[in-house]
């Protein structure tokens, strides 16, 4: 794929939207629009707008263009033994960087190393009056204004079109291994838990279906070490496992009944919610397939104080995601309209009212 | 000045409502307004700028807060909040015309939950009180800024405070769960949650680092991490700082991510080891202190891995730390270097730009320049891992034109990391001290949008009003000043 740099044409099309009072739905690789609410308007492609800007592994930091695949990022990454630590779900062989920070989404290694947006130093972007805006920068520490970059994570475009994006990117651990033991449920999520407040080179811990995996990475030393304190028997080549996990490959994904996103703290005991569970994030992200009523899931989580999205298989303009209490919404309606005041970027994406 | 019905000027009639109102929200040892109370809270830790608050404000409950808040809102009084006053870049600097918001009565730790990895703290509670508390159960909390026996953790939310382990274990930001904020409305917010993300927009990496501009913190819920099973420091010493500046990026090349990496050049390694007789190489143009932390096993792998590569990037001579005393008494050279400074120079002008650290060398070559140009010597301070570069230009306050010759001078170092594409400020905030150089750092679009995301939370702009964000206007005025060699404004004058 050729390099390509087609801000101007992007921010022509933003103008024009405004001018004509046309909404604009943003796409990348279009692997993510099962996600989130519908959004209606005039397709802004950014997928064209295409290339690594720069990546030198000293710095630590990789940019690159919004369209760029992410698989091109990570071949990248991995020719200089770097990865992106947050180990991004692609949901699609055309997955985008823009879609994936857009979406803010985070693989198994989430709750030990950080959050999509945890990595973003810096952006560039289209404003809802097609202005290019830089925020943050190409390095670590930046607290010189307001943290815009690592806003535009989780936004899915509401807030503006991602143009360019900084990344801190990291070393590659030299081993990894991974260990399963079967066990309950409840067992699991009290291992995976006690995990947290102890040293251990653990970097991905899951439950599935009557098995704890958990996988040790860092110098080979540290992870034999580590196996011989915690117990378990070693799989050869797990990788296949967690890239399955992953990108909802296995089998428990596959079910036709909806698929639930339950956030909650990681210690919390099982819920008594009808459907099949799968636990990754040590216990902090749970995934649910149920037929129960989303008024009934979103009761019972909100009591362990966790929330809700309904990841696969909601109405287009239903409650996907968890609605926000009346203040906050307020706040978000504030902010949306100071980055888009005509409001054209991906209209009720998130929520109906924003 | 329009006149009120009292016959009193307007304002002054505002303010003695104002006042009268706030003792009946407050215990009257809580309302201060007697010229001696106000004095401590004259300055924060950047005490070249100084004003006197109107009155100063103790609340002890959230509830309190609201009330104060809303009474503001009501009066259109603006309000700066504060922690312990230890920022550096006068981002707690009271308005004389404002309430001064102390959150000192807030210092109770609420609750640790190891299960949870996590801990709930007033905003008050001091940063190293965290990791004290979460100690019993094998757990810390991880931005150690260097204040932290002082600083408390509703600040370090506010300026998003780094520390000499920002590399491997990130800024506040990336340590921070919820928080519970009262706006300028006197609206409870909970921002965040106990979870690992929350519903709608990302406000909490807002709010990180957003000096007082948005909403007053009033609970913080932290992520703790494990103790790590062993910390080990090595100190190399260099004939050439850039050969130093080389090894770093060597260091982080070979796929080790150190939990701290940090630099001193001559000057700051002299008066470092004049005051706290770390032992360091007096003879050595640059010293590194590399702190591997980890398990055993993984520690023991790295540090041969990283006396090699000290070695062969030309190190005169690598030591490692032979016991945790040992280990306590490099970081205390390096910890007190900033004091040790202030005991070679009358005054000291402390920078905190970042940069890429390839352009370490390029950097400090042009700052070892403008040092000759201007006759003020320089102690370069450098949080390697991370970029932060924190240059000390020492001066003396009491000779004539010497602190605006500092002040272009550090003007001009900021300017420069602008250029190689880094920032002004790594870690402290720009508050007031750092207010014209945002106009070098962001166009005028970037900071409209800046702007309009605190009109978002503060319609009024009645939160530490003037700080962190210029308007467009004073940027135009700097631009003009800046054409006439840089000649900054005075400090006292009202910065809006």
């Amino acid at each position: 794929m050729l390099e390509r740099d087609i801000s101007e044409t992007l921010q022509q099309q933003v103008h024009n939207a405004v001018s004509n009072g046309t909404p604009l739905k943003i796409e990348g690789g279009n692997s993510k629009t099962f996600l989130g609410r519908e959004t209606h308007g005039e397709i802004l492609d950014v997928s064209g707008h295409h290339g690594i800007v720069e990546h030198d592994p000293r710095e630590l930091v990789l940019t690159a263009r919004s369209g760029t695949p992410l698989k091109e990022i990570e071949a990248a990454l991995a020719e200089a033994g770097q990865m992106l630590a947050f180990e991004p779900p692609h949901f699609g062989d055309n997955a985008t960087l823009g879609g994936t920070l857009a979406c803010g989404l985070s693989g198994p290694r989430r709750p030990f190393c950080g959050s999509a947006r945890d990595f973003v130093l810096g952006c560039k972007l289209i404003n809802g009056k097609g202005e290019i805006l830089r925020f943050g920068g190409q390095v670590i520490k930046n607290v010189a204004g307001y943290d815009v970059s690592r806003l535009m994570v989780g936004a899915y475009g509401t807030l503006g079109v991602l143009l360019e994006i900084s990344l801190k990117v990291l070393p590659r651990p030299a081993a990894s291994y991974t260990l399963i033991q079967e066990c309950t449920q409840a067992e699991a999520i009290s291992k995976m838990s006690r995990l947290l407040s102890q040293p251990v080179p653990v970097d991905a811990a899951c439950y599935h279906a009557g098995h704890c995996y958990v996988r040790l990475s860092g110098s080979e030393q540290a992870v034999k070490h580590a196996h011989q304190n915690l117990g378990g028997e070693v799989i050869e080549k797990s990788e296949p496992f967690w890239h399955a996990l992953r990108e909802h490959h296995l089998p428990f994904f596959g079910a036709a009944n909806p698929l639930y996103r339950v956030v909650v703290k990681p210690a919390v005991p099982p819920l008594e919610i009808g459907g099949e569970w799968l636990l990754d994030w040590g216990g902090a992200q749970r995934w649910l397939v149920s037929d129960e009523p989303i008024a009934l899931i979103r009761e019972r989580v909100a009591m362990v104080g966790g929330h809700v999205t309904q990841f696969r298989g909601g109405a287009g303009n239903g409650e996907i995601f968890q609605p926000l209490a009346a203040p906050l919404l307020v706040i978000h309606q504030r902010l949306k309209s100071s980055f888009d005041p005509h409001g054209i970027f991906n209209r009720g994406r998130i929520y109906a009212n924003l | 000045m329009p006149v009120s019905k009292d016959g009193l000027p307007r304002s002054r009639g505002v303010h003695e409502d104002l006042i009268r109102k706030l003792r009946k929200l407050l215990p009257p040892e809580d309302v201060l307004t007697d010229k001696e109370d106000l004095r401590p809270f004259e300055c924060d830790g950047l005490s070249v700028y100084r004003r006197l608050p109107l009155v100063v404000v103790l609340p002890e409950t959230i509830a309190q807060v609201q009330a104060i808040m809303r009474l503001c809102h009501a009066l259109q009084v603006p309000v700066v909040a504060r922690g312990a006053g230890t920022g550096l870049s006068g981002g707690a600097l009271p308005l004389s015309d404002g309430v001064l918001l102390s959150l000192a009565k807030f210092k109770r730790i609420l609750h640790i939950d190891p299960e949870n990895a996590m801990a709930t703290l007033q905003p008050g509670v001091r940063n190293l009180a965290i990791s004290e508390a979460a100690a019993a159960y094998g757990m810390y909390y991880a931005p150690d800024p260097s204040s932290q026996i002082a600083c408390t953790i509703g600040g370090n939310v506010a300026e998003n405070s780094g520390g000499v382990h920002c590399l491997k274990y990130g800024l506040t930001v990336h340590n921070v769960l919820m928080l519970k904020v009262v706006t300028m409305e006197g609206e409870l917010l909970t921002i965040g949650a106990e979870t690992l993300d929350s519903p709608g927009y990302d406000l909490l990496a807002l709010m990180a680092g957003s000096e007082g501009m948005l909403a007053v913190i009033v609970e913080v819920t932290v992520k703790l991490l494990a103790k790590p099973e062993r910390a080990q420091v090595l100190l190399a010493a260099f004939d050439d700082v850039y050969k130093a500046g080389e090894a770093v990026g060597a260091i982080i090349a070979a796929g080790i991510i150190p939990a701290g990496l940090e630099m001193m050049d001559k000057v700051a390694i002299h008066a470092a080891e004049d005051y706290a007789h770390a032992g360091y190489p007096r003879d050595a143009e640059a010293i590194l202190l590399c702190e591997l932390d980890g398990t055993n096993a993984e520690v023991s792998e790295h540090i041969m891995q990283v006396r090699d590569i000290l070695h062969r990037s030309g190190a005169t001579e690598v030591r490692t730390a032979v016991n945790e005393a040992e280990r306590q008494l490099f970081w205390k050279g390096r910890k007190s270097a900033f004091p040790a400074v202030g005991r070679i120079s009358p005054d000291y002008y402390c920078m905190d730009g970042t940069i890429p650290r390839r352009q370490l060398p390029h950097v400090l070559r042009q700052i070892s320049l403008w040092s000759e140009e201007y006759g003020l010597p320089v102690a370069n301070v450098f949080h390697a891992g991370d970029g932060n570069l924190h240059p000390l230009i020492l001066f003396d306050a009491n000779k004539d034109g010497e602190l605006a010759r500092t002040e272009e001078f550090g003007q001009r170092i900021l300017q420069l990391c602008v250029e190689v594409g880094g920032s002004i400020t790594g870690e402290h905030g720009v508050g007031m001290e750092k207010i014209n150089q945002m106009c070098i750092q962001f166009k005028a679009a970037e900071l409209s949008q800046f702007h309009a995301v605190k009109a978002a939370f503060d319609p009024d702009g009645l939160l530490n009003p003037g700080k962190a964000v210029p308007t467009l206007q004073r940027c135009a005025e700097f631009g003009a000043m800046h054409v006439h060699h840089g000649q900054l404004p005075h400090p006292e004058l009202e910065r809006f």
